[in-house]
């Protein structure tokens, strides 16, 4: 994408002073909304904006095969969507690096936090309940990571748990929840300038050096991802890892609210 | 599944929803709702929700696709992967979405002053997030607002709904259950200035007559959605940013 030299110079130099478009400092969220069971038809469903950047993530439940290396176990599913309608500079087609790169830091985090136990999802021999994530951008401005695991979280922490009866997928009626445990979200940041800044927006992304994102519960790290050509020290990187675990409070406690707990 | 057969889909004259033959489900659409597009638009047409962005005017893209004499609409209809209560979807274009998305891009073709913008390409999304039948025409609905927003210049807002029969009956707008079942279904994209019909798709089984009255009732529905959607534009001109 496109950025004039006047908004980059006009970025770098507020950076530089600890200003941001609409914030209170190099380290805070733009504003976070999470909505759950926007989509009916999904066994789960959120969308999330933060600022501009707007996904939905829905969660479909099947009957599938196992994998060959564990064959009681169910399995999970993640996919990202960058859908041109997004970004000017998003192509229709098959997944882009930058997608798949997206959907595997969300579904590391996932798998890593032990949200859904795939023990529990065993049929019967050959048979085993996939679970399937789809993380669609809507629109993009920065920080798809924070926003897809917020939604893929989100969605799977209110999803039904369809029934196998006689052959047959139960959709409707009287059906649980998925049951998850856990809470997993992430903290993205960029560095810009030698600064460090989180929650980068699109502009701030476009001439990023470096981007970390850090991935979390409640006591433990459960992914991590650095991005973009540029390096971080070994002291950036605690300190970023100290701020995640501070900030995931309150994205916790957005999922929480969100998912009705 | 057990076989269902159109007599099922009607009891006492009225539909399985309660609905009356000539009756549309709600309809609500939202303007402006990516920011990063030109033009877009957000619609609830009962349980069916679409998201739809235009992009452009910009060149068109492998080259060989863009027409120097004017502007080429490309229009990309996808249901996402968790859009129906069926299984997983795959996501992108299948044959079916290939389909919709070519006539949908002579809908808008025939309306775009597309001499306006020679060599140019004019990118039409409609991404159908939960599907319940009537995608196609909701989808059309909801990208016209979208177009109309974009600033691009048109001749018209076409509006599109779809016509089926049950057993003897003329249905209006279809959800998804009466669709699998019915006897025939007819979906149709109309200019409401001069009534002329950009879409015709039709498959099942038909008289000619009940034809022209599907054209008639889809003509008479498209005055309440007409409304809907200016009113979706207006609200969006009602509201001076600072």
């Amino acid at each position: 994408m496109h950025v004039s030299t006047i908004t980059e110079e006009y970025i770098r130099d507020r950076l530089l002073r600890g200003l941001r478009e609409g914030r209170k400092g190099l380290l805070s969220y733009r504003g976070i909304s999470i909505i759950t069971g926007t989509m009916p038809n999904a066994e789960g469903s959120a969308e999330v904006s933060i600022g501009d950047t707007k996904v939905v993530a829905g969660v479909k439940i099947d009957v599938a095969e196992p994998m060959r290396d564990t064959p009681e176990e169910g399995t999970l599913t993640t996919a990202a969507e960058l859908l041109p309608m997004a970004s000017e500079s998003y192509d229709p087609g098959p997944p882009s690096p930058e997608a798949v790169e997206i959907s595997r830091v969300i579904d590391r985090g996932i798998r890593a936090a032990g949200i859904v136990d795939t023990e529990k999802l065993f049929i019967e021999p050959e048979k085993v309940w996939g679970v399937y994530i789809d993380v669609y951008v809507l629109n993009y401005d920065g920080n798809l990571f924070d926003a897809g695991t917020l939604a893929a979280t989100s969605a799977l922490l209110t999803s039904r748990m369809p029934k196998y009866e006689n052959g047959a997928v139960i959709r409707e009626g009287d059906l649980g929840r998925l049951e998850t445990k856990n809470i997993v979200t992430s903290c993205t940041f960029a560095k810009v300038s030698n600064n460090i800044i989180l929650d980068p927006d699109g502009n701030e992304e476009l001439f990023a050096g470096a981007r970390l994102t850090v991935a979390n519960d409640e006591n433990y790290l459960r992914a991590m991802q650095k991005g973009i050509s540029g390096s971080f020290t070994a002291k950036e990187i605690g300190s970023m890892v100290d701020i995640t675990f501070e900030r995931s409070k309150d994205l916790r406690k957005l999922v929480k609210n969100a998912a009705g707990e | 599944m057990s076989k269902k057969e159109s007599k099922d889909l009607m009891i006492d004259g009225k539909r399985l929803d309660g609905r009356n033959p000539d009756e549309l489900r709600s309809i609500s659409i939202k303007a402006n709702v990516i920011k990063n597009a030109m033009g877009s638009a957000y619609i609830e047409w009962g349980m069916n929700k679409i998201v739809s962005a235009v992009y452009g005017p910009s060149e068109a893209l492998p080259k060989h696709t863009g027409d120097s004499e004017k502007a080429t609409i490309k229009c990309r209809y996808t249901m996402a992967p968790f859009s129906s209560l069926e299984e997983h979807g795959r996501p992108g274009m299948n044959r079916r979405a290939v389909e919709i998305s070519k006539v949908t891009s002579e809908v808008f073709s025939n309306i775009v002053l597309l001499e306006k913008f020679p060599g140019n390409e004019i990118d039409i999304y409609i991404e159908v997030l939960q599907g319940d039948g009537g995608t196609r025409a909701a989808g059309i609905t909801c990208a016209a607002v979208a177009l109309a927003m974009s600033g691009i210049p048109i001749r018209d807002i076409p509006f599109a709904v779809s016509v089926g029969k049950i057993g003897r009956t003329l249905v209006l707008d279809m959800n998804k259950i009466e669709d699998n079942y019915s006897d025939a279904d007819v979906p149709m994209a109309i200019n409401p200035r001069n009534g002329e019909l950009t879409l015709l798709q039709m498959d099942g089984i038909l008289t000619g007559e009940e034809l022209s009255r599907a054209i008639e009732m889809a003509r008479h529905a498209g005055e309440t959605i007409s409304r809907i959607q200016r009113n979706a534009i207006g609200e969006q001109y009602g509201q001076i940013d600072a």
